[in-house]
């Protein structure tokens, strides 16, 4: 009958901006929407040329848009990206040229308590407190896996940025793709499937589980609890690389590693072919060092021997012993020239002694000496003598001649 | 050393071949070889360590995807990103 009534003109009759503005007075009027917070995820940022922002807030069932004036935007210490769970302060008004209601904002912040992160710290905190995240739990990564799982989207980059790694570095292991989608409502159990499939069937000895960079509900897939339990069910370690540098999982916590992206979990469980090519080269320098090293001491120790040897053959004893002659006849040589130097000084002291009793010194006290003229014979005796015979008289400073001019004669007391 | 059962450096993988080179050197390195000894292990060595420089140099990064076989299965078939 609602035709009829409008036929017969009983219910109200709006303009589209009268219907319009009778709303916005409804929502306008209502104290609970003037003075309100909303949380939810930011989605669809823009920013035009006025300076104002435009962004929507939404969960996982409804959307509301909402705008923040220039002068409010030039208030905010933090501005949201996509994908953050924020909580907005303003009221709702209605936009009447889009016949849309929306959040007035004033003021926005980084949500600590939002749906999805409040999702991820419950689980967290009861996965941590079953022990799944305990350091004791990690398994040590294979120094050279031979066989690499990698479980990601076919799609995406991640899987890319895992083999260029891999074949730059460590082009000695085997990739084992196991594809999975990694979003969406099915992708947590997906990726379960993924994971059993590369233990199963390809026997790896390392699983690296990788994803590109997305807003946190991109990133739920991860957050899953399901999935937490099958990479700390899985038989060989898995390496998480998850989104960017900043996001974590719970993946990650449960992850035998966390790499900060894929191509950083690729770096993580492959050696380097460059370090390897140069330790190769290292280690056989240094066993041509120690071979060489060996064959010195052997030759060394062999000198040694052969230079003892030496010393003990006969040959050598002779060789000693005539040095020990040759010793004795030089410390032989020494001690008689210290016996000829002490004789000469006897000797010197014995020609004082000499002189002071010797001729000089009696004539000089005024004897003197009578010689023979003939024959030289000193006279002693006055029967060596006669008369008329030659004498020479020798006194302290000189001779002279002299002739006896009477008979010797002899001395009585002499007799 | 049971110089009979020494695997063929060809028929050794990288990692079998890198560990084996290691204690190699180390032994040598402790000095405390016969030198008949030193020389055959020194030997080795080289071969051994030609051996992996070999596969770093050959070694191609073998990729495969796991798909499903006949008997719905899954096994690893090569692959190839373009």
């Amino acid at each position: 009958m609602s035709q009829l009534s409008f036929l017969a003109g009983d219910s109200l009759h709006f303009t589209v901006a009268e219907l319009t503005r009778y709303l916005r007075g409804l929502i306008e009027s209502d104290y609970r929407l003037g003075d309100l917070t909303v949380s939810g995820e930011v989605s669809n940022i823009s920013r035009p040329a006025s300076g104002h922002m435009y962004f929507s807030l939404k969960d996982a069932d409804a959307r509301l848009r909402c705008v923040m004036w220039r002068a409010e935007v030039a208030r905010q210490a933090f501005l949201p990206t996509d994908g953050q769970a924020v909580e907005v302060h303003g009221h709702i008004s209605l936009y009447e040229a889009a016949g849309q209601y929306q959040l007035y904002a004033d003021d926005i912040r980084l949500a600590g308590e939002g749906d999805l992160y409040r999702a991820f710290m419950r689980l967290r905190e009861k996965l941590e407190a079953e022990g799944l995240f305990a350091p004791e739990r990690k398994r040590t990564l294979p120094a050279w896996p031979r066989v690499i799982g990698v479980v990601t989207s076919p799609a995406a980059a991640a899987l890319r940025d895992v083999v260029d790694v891999l074949r730059r570095r460590y082009p000695l292991a085997e990739v084992v793709f196991s594809p999975t989608p990694v979003q969406g409502v099915e992708a947590p159990a997906k990726i379960v499937e993924a994971l059993q499939a590369v233990n199963d069937f390809a026997h790896p000895d390392v699983i690296l589980l990788v994803r590109g960079g997305g807003s946190m509900e991109d990133l739920a897939a991860f957050n899953d609890e399901d999935l937490a339990r099958a990479i700390s069910r899985s038989p060989v370690p898995v390496v998480s690389g998850v989104g960017h540098e900043t996001d974590f999982t719970i993946a990650d916590f449960v992850a035998d590693l966390r790499a900060p992206t894929p191509s950083a979990a690729a770096e993580i469980v492959s050696p380097d072919r460059e370090e390897l090519a140069a330790r190769l080269t290292k280690m056989r320098a240094s066993m041509a060092a120690s071979v060489r090293g060996s064959l010195l001491d052997l030759r060394w120790s062999l000198d040694q021997q052969l230079t003892r040897l030496r010393l003990a053959s006969p040959r050598a004893q002779l060789a000693n012993a005539r040095q020990r002659v040759d010793d004795m006849e030089r410390r032989l040589a020494g001690a008689l020239g210290h016996t000829l130097a002490l004789n000469r000084a006897d000797v010197r002291r014995l020609g004082a002694t000499l002189e002071a009793v010797g001729p000089p010194a009696v004539l000089a006290r005024g004897y003197a000496l009578v010689t023979r003229q003939d024959d030289g014979n000193l006279v002693r005796s006055q029967g060596q003598v006669a008369k008329q015979d030659g004498i020479r008289v020798r006194v302290q400073d000189g001779s002279f001649a002299a002739q006896v001019t009477d008979d010797p004669e002899g001395d009585a007391q002499a007799e | 050393m049971a110089k009979a059962k020494l695997t063929a450096p060809k028929d050794l993988s990288y990692e079998d071949a890198f560990d084996e080179l290691e204690a190699l050197v180390e032994q040598l390195e402790s000095g405390e070889l016969q030198l008949e000894e030193a020389l055959s292990v020194f030997e080795r060595g080289q071969a051994l360590a030609a051996r992996c420089s070999d596969l770093l140099e050959k070694a191609q990064l073998r990729l495969t995807e796991l798909a499903p076989s006949e008997d719905g299965s899954l096994s690893p078939v090569d692959f190839e990103l373009d």
